[in-house]
């Protein structure tokens, strides 16, 4: 369309690029801290230009937080949490796309309350279930009274115990149990036309095989989608593992990043190490950013098909 | 609908299992303890737990510092929502014109979204920080003038200001989805009736913008009661004398470091009823209003 | 006056030229026709015209005006889009009036222009509802309607009757011959219908990829296509086509290995040995004794069309169609003679396509373009 607007356009861009400054402004002002020894962080007025410790506080930053274990803790985690959801959200959505059974709708809608809910709001009896993960089967047996009935018929004392605080299983199954992947490969198999399960019908494939040969290949866009944001989500996760490890081998990338300055606001006496702490700021969000500017096209329509 | 299905199942029953299994031990079960322990309480020295009814959601509800958090957390919700989605709509409707930049501008725009609450809060907090950081200049000229650590205001601002950050990205997203979802022969035909661009985002981008602004605001309302979390910790810790005192962080300061169970889970399941009721409100107001065939 | 000037229009997308060099004067007043198959440039260069897209080298002007830099609104052009393009939150009455509203009509007397249109094209009752409440044919008529409210120099339709069922279409068509007879604007109307441009143009313009194959009356086109392509694209049933060579010493064209046809000496002459595609109407050919046509052919089936038939032939490796009005009876196979009368047999150059028939009448055509 031919638009004569220069002053409009000119406007335009000034508009773009302030929102753009405003949104980079404060990671600029973590890159100069971490870039800056400790006395010019805290120098007053602040030194605006970047110093040239950049790459000393890194390290420093790395070795002090033992960024190696909690990183690779992390990527198990956000891998843990990626591979999970897929698996699971497109078994679940098969099962209900492709069926024609009564439970259907009752198994959607109890997928879909999982959506409204999501892990903050439930942070207490899901801690205590992840004390104990059978103990839900532990006092169903209680209450139907069969621990009873077995260990009068054998003798033997039924107590499932499966502790899952400070272990990889912990970090990544209550993440795992929300519906954001089953909504976003439900709305995709729904697209898939009748005639292409008629005919693999007719070619003689079952469910299991056209699930494997003909609905996974063509749900691949959509995977790469769930992935990335999956991944994002599983790499800043701060406080389910705030609360279930206390061992640091297996603190994650997030809480640690919060450990490096001390809680209480500190005006005098014990300095905080900004500069270090900024580096380390700069050393969690690194990873997460790298995946959605090199994924983004994923990104977005994962996003825009998970919510809408 | 559909009309092809597999006749098997067995099958299907199979597929479902593994969520169904893991919602239920950490969904539902928990939600159902919860319940369970909002209406209960622990007796002291063991002993196990009595059925006190309302009890707990009583004592709650006249708790002065309960209805303080609800205060704090109602106005964050709307100052972040009000903040992030005006500065995100603006950008999205320039950015829309697809001017020369536009893919550096809209991947600029979007990377905000990955960055972790923690990653925000601690930036932020070294940049507001009274005492080192770009805010202590202000104290330096106007001495005392700027202090989170001590006043409760100060410290809400700085809270706003990173939360609202944190969520720009997302409704930016949501917005230049919308607005290139605006069929392009309704641009060329208003151009030709002869409305210039901002009339045209006036008259027409606008108003059919309306779904996405109430889904939006539904979405940035409850993800503010509860991605507000990350921030609050590593930023003021509810403080100071819990001015930051958010309704996620006190559960979390109640339950696991106050240890009453019972007083957490009944704000749970308050702030469980809260969501609920702004989710609902989004999926029956959201499919109502969409405007284009 | 708004005559419209196109002038060497080229249109380029990235290295890709999808219109070249297209020269055209629509008078004031006249109902133009562009018609060619999708692909062919037809809403490109109507967009241009429009404004809606930029002219990548050329001119075009509207009454004497260069408009290449042109906002779209300031060029004076009404335009119906293929979808209507209605906007969906506004009524009727705001879609129709939306034009004056921008140009800052008061509110009295937009709704009083608007009511006046819409009764013109039979809204009245529908002022208050939205598009989406609308039949088809009805959003049309709002987006005929939002045009005309505007008085404008000059009326442009993109294919506007595609998304109509058959009936409708029909309706339509002749609903928009009633308004330009009444209006008397400048109209362009884009289709790949042909049907449509025969019923609806003063003149037609037909493109084949990017470029202007000929322009002319209906009639004329119909009578003297001035290429293979124009004469295969227009007329229903297709035209037949021969190829054959010209035999000089005979004045007659053989047609494969057994058909001939007479032409006059004087022109056989000047063609001899040159390679020809025949052009044959289904309508003037006449089925005889085999043998005492040009062609023979065997007969494979007939489709009844109800005021007549469409009989089908073999001839070689072709099949030729004949329409009657009579009704015969056929053997499968059975050979059937095919006549053709010289004045209606179209002769086209065997390699290039370019029409040959040197009988053209004595209006000739100055803004004819002939694709190369």
């Amino acid at each position: 369309m031919i638009e004569r607007t220069p002053v409009l356009n000119f406007v335009t861009h000034a508009i773009l690029f302030t929102g753009l400054a405003i949104l980079v402004l404060p990671i600029y002002l973590v890159v100069v801290a971490a870039s800056q020894t400790l006395p010019d962080v805290m120098a007053i007025p602040a030194k605006l230009l970047p110093g040239d410790q950049l790459i000393v506080n890194l390290k420093a930053a790395w070795i002090q937080a033992e960024f190696a274990t909690k990183f690779q803790n992390t990527i198990i985690l956000a891998t843990g949490v990626v591979v999970g959801k897929i698996v699971l959200a497109a078994l679940t959505a098969f099962g209900i796309v492709f069926f024609n059974h009564r439970l259907r709708m009752p198994i959607f809608w109890m997928v879909f309350i999982t959506l409204m809910l999501p892990l903050e709001v439930r942070i207490v009896p899901t801690y205590a279930v992840a004390a104990n993960a059978l103990s839900p089967f532990q006092t169903i047996l209680d209450v139907t009274g069969l621990v009873w009935l077995i260990n009068v018929t054998t003798g033997v004392e039924v107590a499932l115990n499966w502790n899952l605080l400070n272990s990889y299983t912990g970090l990544i199954m209550p993440l795992v149990a929300t519906a954001t992947g089953t909504f976003l490969y439900r709305q995709f198999f729904l697209t898939i036309p009748d005639e292409l399960v008629e005919a693999a019908k007719m070619d003689g494939a079952g469910p299991l095989r056209f699930l494997r040969d003909i609905l996974i290949p063509l749900s691949t866009t959509n995977m790469a989608a769930l992935a990335t944001i999956m991944f994002v989500v599983g790499w800043n996760q701060y406080l389910w593992p705030l609360l279930i490890i206390t061992d640091p081998a297996y603190g994650v990338a997030a809480v640690e990043l919060s450990r490096m300055v001390p809680d209480s606001n500190t005006t005098g006496g014990d300095v905080p190490n900004w500069h270090f702490a900024m580096a380390g700021t700069l050393i969690v969000m690194l990873p997460p950013v790298v995946v959605v500017i090199l994924m983004q096209r994923w990104f977005v329509r994962g996003l825009i098909n998970t919510d809408k | 609908m559909r009309r092809a299905y597999f006749k098997n199942n067995w099958v299907a029953a199979l597929v479902v299992a593994p969520q169904l299994l893991i919602i239920f031990v950490f969904f539902y079960w928990p939600t159902g303890q919860a319940l369970y322990w909002a209406f209960t309480l622990e007796q002291p020295f063991g002993g196990g737990s009595e059925w006190v009814g309302f009890e707990n959601f009583q004592y709650l509800l006249s708790d002065g510092r309960y209805w303080d958090s609800v205060w704090i957390s109602t106005v964050y919700a709307l100052a972040t929502t009000v903040l992030a989605m005006g500065m995100a709509m603006i950008l999205a409707l320039f950015a829309d014109r697809q001017l020369r930049g536009y893919q550096s501008f809209r991947i600029g725009l979007i990377w905000p979204y990955a960055v972790a609450a923690p990653a925000i809060g601690l930036a932020f907090r070294f940049i507001f920080n009274p005492s080192a950081g770009v805010a202590s200049y202000l104290n330096y000229a106007f001495p005392d003038v700027w202090n989170p650590v001590m006043n409760g205001n100060h410290a809400l601002t700085m809270v706003i200001i990173a939360g609202a950050w944190k969520q720009v990205s997302y409704s930016f997203i949501f917005f230049l989805a919308g607005l290139q979802s605006i069929p392009r022969s309704l641009t060329e035909a208003s151009a030709i009736d002869g409305a210039r661009v901002m009339r045209r985002m006036w008259d027409i981008q606008l108003p059919l913008l309306t779904p996405t602004v109430f889904f939006l605001v539904i979405i940035n309302i409850t993800d503010s009661f509860t991605d507000s979390f990350g921030i609050v910790s590593t930023m003021t810790a509810g403080g100071p004398a819990r001015a930051t005192n958010l309704m996620v962080y006190k559960i979390y300061e109640d339950g696991f470091r106050g240890l009453d169970y019972s007083g957490a889970a009944a704000q749970s399941i308050i702030l469980m009823f809260l969501v609920i009721a702004l989710t609902f409100f989004q999926f029956k107001y959201v499919e109502r209003r969409v405007h284009y065939t | 006056m708004a005559e419209i000037s196109i002038r060497d229009v080229r249109k380029t997308y990235g290295k890709d030229e999808v219109v070249h060099g297209v020269n055209l004067e629509i008078r004031n007043g006249e109902f133009v026709v562009i018609l060619g198959p999708s692909g062919c440039g037809k809403s490109t260069l109507l967009r241009m015209i429009a404004g809606l897209e930029a002219i990548s080298s050329g001119d075009i002007a509207i009454a004497g005006k260069v408009v290449n830099d042109l906002e779209p609104r300031e060029r004076g052009c009404a335009m119906v889009f293929q979808n209507y393009a209605l906007y969906p939150h506004m009524t009727v009455s705001g879609n129709i009036g939306y034009a004056l509203k921008v140009a800052g009509m008061k509110r009295g007397a937009r709704e009083a222009k608007v009511a006046e249109v819409a009764k013109s094209v039979g809204l009245s009752e529908f002022l208050d509802r939205k598009p989406g409440q609308l039949s088809g044919g009805q959003r049309q008529r709002v987006a005929m309607a939002r045009a005309i409210i505007r008085e404008p120099e000059v009326f442009l339709f993109d294919e506007p009757l595609s998304n109509l069922d058959a009936k409708l279409r029909v309706q339509m068509r002749h609903e928009i011959r009633r308004i330009h007879n009444r209006i008397g604007a400048t109209s362009v109307f884009v289709t790949h219908d042909q049907h449509e441009g025969m019923t609806l143009a003063d003149r037609m313009v037909i493109m084949n990829k990017g470029t202007i194959e000929q322009i002319g009356t209906p009639e004329e086109i119909y009578d003297h296509p001035a290429s293979v392509y124009v004469a295969g694209f227009i007329g229903s049933p297709a035209m037949n086509f021969l190829s054959g060579t010209v035999r000089g010493a005979e004045a007659a064209i053989r047609l494969g290995n057994e058909g001939r046809i007479d032409i006059a000496s004087g022109r056989a002459r000047a063609l001899d040995g040159r390679l020809v595609q025949i052009g044959l109407r289904p309508e003037n050919l006449t089925m005889v004794a085999p043998g005492a046509g040009a062609v023979t052919g065997q007969f494979e089936f007939a489709e009844e069309l109800g005021s007549g038939r469409l009989y089908h032939f073999q001839f070689e490796d072709l099949t030729l169609t004949v329409v009657s009005a009579h009704k015969h009876r056929f053997a499968l196979g059975q050979a059937v003679g095919l006549a053709m009368d010289p004045a209606h047999v179209h002769i086209f150059d065997g390699t290039s396509g370019t029409r040959l028939d040197a009988l053209e009448p004595a209006r000739v055509q100055t803004s004819l373009q002939v694709a190369q």
